[in-house]
């Protein structure tokens, strides 16, 4: 009879931990589907001389990371520091998506705050966007010598994120 | 009469340019009807907790466009819900595919159902009956009911 009277507490903790679990998850982190992957092909004219354009397929045989940005996203200026010195250090060579954006804004923005990017392309009707499966600016993925996405993270790249998970990931596709 | 005709041909002009050849606007508003109630089956990745038909966020509306721009194609529902599952995954779907991941969340209320089922009859079948009832503890509540 003892017993009985302890399952609602143990039902209770189950619950609690349950939810707890539950309350602590990021709806916000949608797990990608391109995640091992082929990228989508694009071919795009580049931001600093639309006469040139640039294909996801040139890039093939090196690692690289694509970062979805536009010059009216807030959260893009956030983490633009942190892209900037990636580009000085020569971690990685950044391709640059410019998402729907006004390639003159992109072009001020890029001046004023340094350009990050090896290449930037201009998505202006964001068709490449919806390709990549984008929803919320900036976007950032990596991509394997083989054209195969690795890594995908949402919303601004944090420092703690590109030594956390970025960085051992380069090293081990380059590995 | 001219001058009236004239009238009624400019003025129709517009919305039989919009739709196509004339006849085509009962085929438009069938295909309209099929985008929206596609739209009412697919996320919106930027509100999440609405429907791309509900959503008036410049994503939503650009892939409410694409629907629209797919099923005038000639492409079939299946074909625009695996076009948006390849790039948003299946959570753009409200109503999620069965799959091993997924079991727990389409059994899961029959299985809670089938656990109170049977926690209920187990209940009911260690609860002591009233013919249990000694011959002394009959009579003790007969008298105590008696008016």
């Amino acid at each position: 009879m003892k017993k009985r009277l302890f399952l609602p507490l143990a039902f209770f903790v189950v619950l609690a931990a349950v939810l707890g679990v539950g309350l602590s998850l990021n709806p916000r982190e949608v797990s990608s589907p391109f995640i091992g992957r082929p990228a989508p092909a694009f071919s795009l004219p580049q931001l600093q001389d639309p006469a040139l354009r640039l294909g996801a397929g040139e890039l093939k045989g090196q690692v690289w990371m694509l970062n979805v940005w536009a010059s009216w996203c807030a959260p893009c200026r956030e983490e633009h520091p942190l892209l900037v010195s990636l580009a000085r250090e020569q971690a990685v060579p950044i391709i640059g998506l410019n998402y729907k954006d006004d390639p003159r804004n992109a072009q001020e923005w890029l001046l004023r705050l340094g350009d990050p990017y090896k290449v930037c392309v201009i998505d202006r009707d964001g068709r490449a966007g919806i390709d990549y499966g984008v929803y919320g600016v900036p976007e950032t993925f990596v991509i394997d010598r083989a054209g195969i996405v690795r890594f995908k993270h949402v919303g601004p790249l944090t420092q703690e994120v590109w030594t956390r998970e970025v960085q051992p990931l380069l090293q081990q596709l380059r590995g | 009469m001219v001058r009236a005709l004239l009238l009624a041909m400019a003025l129709t002009a517009g919305a039989a340019q919009a739709a196509g050849p004339a006849g085509d606007v009962a085929a438009d508003t069938v295909l309209e009807a099929r985008v929206q109630q596609l739209a009412a089956e697919l996320r919106c990745l930027v509100c999440q907790n609405q429907s791309l038909a509900d959503s008036h966020a410049d994503l939503a509306v650009q892939l409410k466009g694409q629907v629209r721009e797919q099923l005038r194609a000639g492409r079939s529902e299946q074909q625009v819900i695996d076009y948006m599952t390849q790039r948003y995954g299946d959570f753009v779907l409200y109503r999620p595919p069965l799959k091993a991941r997924t079991v727990l969340l389409w059994g899961g209320p029959a299985l809670l159902l089938l656990l109170g089922a049977g926690s209920l009859a187990w209940g009911l079948r260690a609860r002591p009956r009233a013919a249990d009832l000694t011959d002394a503890e009959s009579s003790r509540a007969a008298a105590l009911l008696e008016p």
